[in-house]
């Protein structure tokens, strides 16, 4: 079942994808198309997991592939919060591409598929890994709108001619959004990483993820202090926000180690 | 019902020629009631164009008389009947028959022409669609979104640096009619003129009072620097008025700086420093041009939208001619199937009361099933093939033959 619907999610997303390439070489034109793709991969890739939440006997995506199917999932749902927007199209451009190449990995390493019962209770699952990778997605997002920010930070500085052709958010509601969406996701992840802690054990070694996850942390947080604190703004700000992001790209990678083995 | 239009506009004739036949709304009103004359009328006088639309039963007369009232003979005008009246129509609602593909403001004058009209069913729903497909287009296709002026690209620009420009303060300085319109088109969306700094002092004075803003010389702007989002600048000075030194450090608050001045007021060095975003004259007239063609691209799909309004209102407008004709041929068949029955009325005596109303049932179903694909079709072929269709259903069926026949009979009565 989970795999029957796999393909209608990867396909809807695929066409939002395109969608969306579409709509920014003619503005206006496949938005609609593109946004009703999102919503309808969303759902279906929603009834995905919750067949195989039916079908498994605990926490089903404890596996890296599983936790990047769900991972997916967070991205797009926290996308569709504005993404619906015509403003934030241009923001479906970079979050659907990735999100249809993700669930195409995730689905290739098998994160579709029923996983074996995990050493770990459900519980302690759930909100480790739930609240670290809602926190990924949350700061995904951010790097996406801090991709937005620079793009068109450099379209203004050269004067483009065609900027208003595009219709994207104004930099003062990115550079704003960004720091929202930092602001949000920094205590999820700070949660989840709590739930890790709370489980180590007396003497327990601390593996390099540990360490890379805390550095990550400290480097958003950082950002807050700077952005709020100091008054940083606009692209030094979001140069960190997109630094920030290659280290979680770093840290999904480095979950197939066997951070649960 | 014939819809006629005659009427000029921008295409055909020069300003001189357009003001000398252009209506207030008050004499626009009038001449549609004079014209009407037991028809419809309504006249749209705007500063690109003054046309007549006028529905009425003879077509011919209601042109003489729409020419006539335009000074036929003195100017050159253009007539145009039913599709392809209301096809115009719609265009000029959608904003592109006008100079500016995509310009707002025809709509309103179309909805003050129709108000102020005598309509009747056939130019109320023909304005009615026309206003329908004007706000179809602006908001299916992006064709009104581009600014089609540098005071206009210029206030766009800043809305894509700041969004909402409702607590953005304004910085103008020279106080010439240049800096005035982008002022304008600024506080149209929501800026406040803050302070304004020019060598004439009381034409500064002037202009702030204008706009509520106050009135500053200029050694002191580096204050209002400190403060301003927006700088429009546009003397007459032969050098750098803004040199990149004046402006302070902002922490990244954008700083959106508009040079409107040939020779130019503004240091480009300004253009390299954080979050300062510089547009000069030429920058702002590229911004035009694109977006001008930008508005022809979306005018393509605009045309198909209204093309596809247009084709409603014909079809709606070919249905008033077959309505008439559908109705003569089910009393016709009704006259006949009660007719026949009456005939009978001595050999169905014998029936019951459940057995006559079946017989009555089994007629009306004969009847309607016989004229049910007639119908249709004619119905389809009105909207196809037109009023030519519908002449030859009355034909073939006899339609109003009856009514004629009465008529011809009055006299020698």
């Amino acid at each position: 079942m989970a795999e029957l619907l796999f393909w209608p999610a990867l396909l809807a997303y695929g066409e939002a994808a395109v969608a969306y390439a579409g709509d920014a070489r003619h503005p206006g034109s496949m938005g609609r198309l593109a946004t009703w793709g999102v919503r309808v991969g969303w759902l279906v890739q929603t009834a995905l997991l919750i067949a195989q939440a039916a079908r498994a006997d605990g926490f089903p995506w404890d596996t890296w592939a599983g936790s990047l199917n769900l991972f997916v999932w967070l991205v797009v749902g926290a996308y569709l919060i504005w993404g619906c927007r015509p403003r934030f199209r241009l923001l479906g451009l970079v979050v659907m591409p990735l999100a249809a190449l993700l669930l195409a990995v995730s689905y290739a390493a098998g994160g579709v598929a029923a996983s074996g019962k995990s050493g770990y209770s459900t519980l302690f699952l759930v909100l480790h890994v739930g609240l670290l990778l809602a926190g990924f997605a949350g700061l995904t997002l951010a790097a996406a709108l801090a991709g937005l920010y620079l793009w068109q930070e450099r379209q203004l500085k050269r004067r483009s001619a065609s900027l208003l052709r595009f219709r994207a958010p104004s930099l003062v509601t990115l550079d704003s959004l960004v720091a929202r969406t930092v602001a949000f996701s920094l205590p999820v992840l700070t949660l989840g990483m709590a739930a890790g802690f709370a489980r180590l054990r007396h003497g327990s070694e601390l593996d390099p993820l540990i360490g890379l996850t805390v550095f990550t942390w400290a480097v958003y947080g950082a950002f807050l202090v700077l952005r709020f604190g100091v008054g940083w703004r606009g692209r030094r700000g979001a140069y960190v926000v997109i630094g920030g992001f290659a280290l979680l790209i770093a840290l999904q990678l480095s979950l197939q180690t066997g951070h649960f083995a | 019902m014939s819809l006629v239009l005659v009427g000029t506009s921008h295409r055909l004739a020069p300003v001189e020629v357009r003001e000398r036949i252009a209506l207030d709304l008050e004499g626009a009103a009038d001449l549609a009631r004079r014209l009407a004359d037991g028809g419809e009328a309504v006249c749209l006088s705007t500063c690109n164009r003054t046309e007549i639309y006028i529905a009425h039963s003879d077509p011919k007369q209601a042109e003489g008389r729409a020419g006539a009232a335009l000074a036929e003979g003195e100017i050159e005008l253009y007539r145009l009947r039913d599709e392809a009246a209301a096809l115009h129509l719609f265009r000029v609602a959608a904003g592109l028959d006008s100079h500016v593909p995509g310009e707002g403001e025809i709509l309103g004058q179309v909805r003050e022409a129709y108000e102020a009209g005598s309509c009747g069913p056939m130019l109320d729903r023909l304005f009615r669609q026309a206003l329908h497909a004007g706000k179809k287009v602006r908001t299916e296709t992006a064709i009104g979104e581009s600014p089609a002026s540098i005071s206009s690209a210029a206030a766009a620009l800043a809305q894509q640096v700041f969004g909402d420009l409702d607590a953005c303060r304004v910085l103008l300085i020279g106080a010439g009619e240049v800096s005035e319109l982008t002022a304008r088109s600024l506080a149209a969306r929501g800026a406040s003129i803050a302070a304004v700094t020019s060598r004439t002092k009381g034409r500064a004075e002037e202009l702030a009072g204008r706009f509520g803003g106050r009135a500053i010389p200029f050694d002191q702007i580096s204050e209002e620097l400190a403060r301003a989002d927006v700088v429009v600048s546009s003397t007459s000075a032969p050098g750098y008025v803004l040199v990149a030194d004046r402006i302070p450090d902002r922490k990244g608050r954008p700083l959106f700086v508009i040079d409107l001045a040939v020779p130019r007021d503004v240091e480009p060095a300004v253009a390299e420093l954080d979050a300062c975003y510089l547009y000069d004259i030429d920058d702002l007239q590229a911004v035009v041009s694109e977006s001008l063609s930008g508005r022809w691209r979306e005018a393509a799909r605009a045309e198909s939208i209204v093309a596809h309004e247009a084709g409603k209102f014909h079809d709606w407008q070919a249905s008033l001619d077959v309505v008439p004709a559908i109705a003569s041929l089910r009393e016709r068949a009704e006259s006949i199937r009660s007719g026949e029955l009456a005939k009978a009325e001595g050999r169905l005596e014998g029936l019951s009361e459940s057995e006559r109303r079946t017989v009555e049932s089994l007629t009306t179903q004969i009847v309607n099933k016989l004229l049910h694909v007639p119908i249709v079709r004619l119905k389809e072929a009105a909207a196809t093939e037109g009023v030519g269709y519908v002449e030859v259903a009355r034909h073939l069926f006899g339609l109003g033959e009856e009514e004629r026949a009465a008529q011809d009979r009055k006299p020698r009565q």
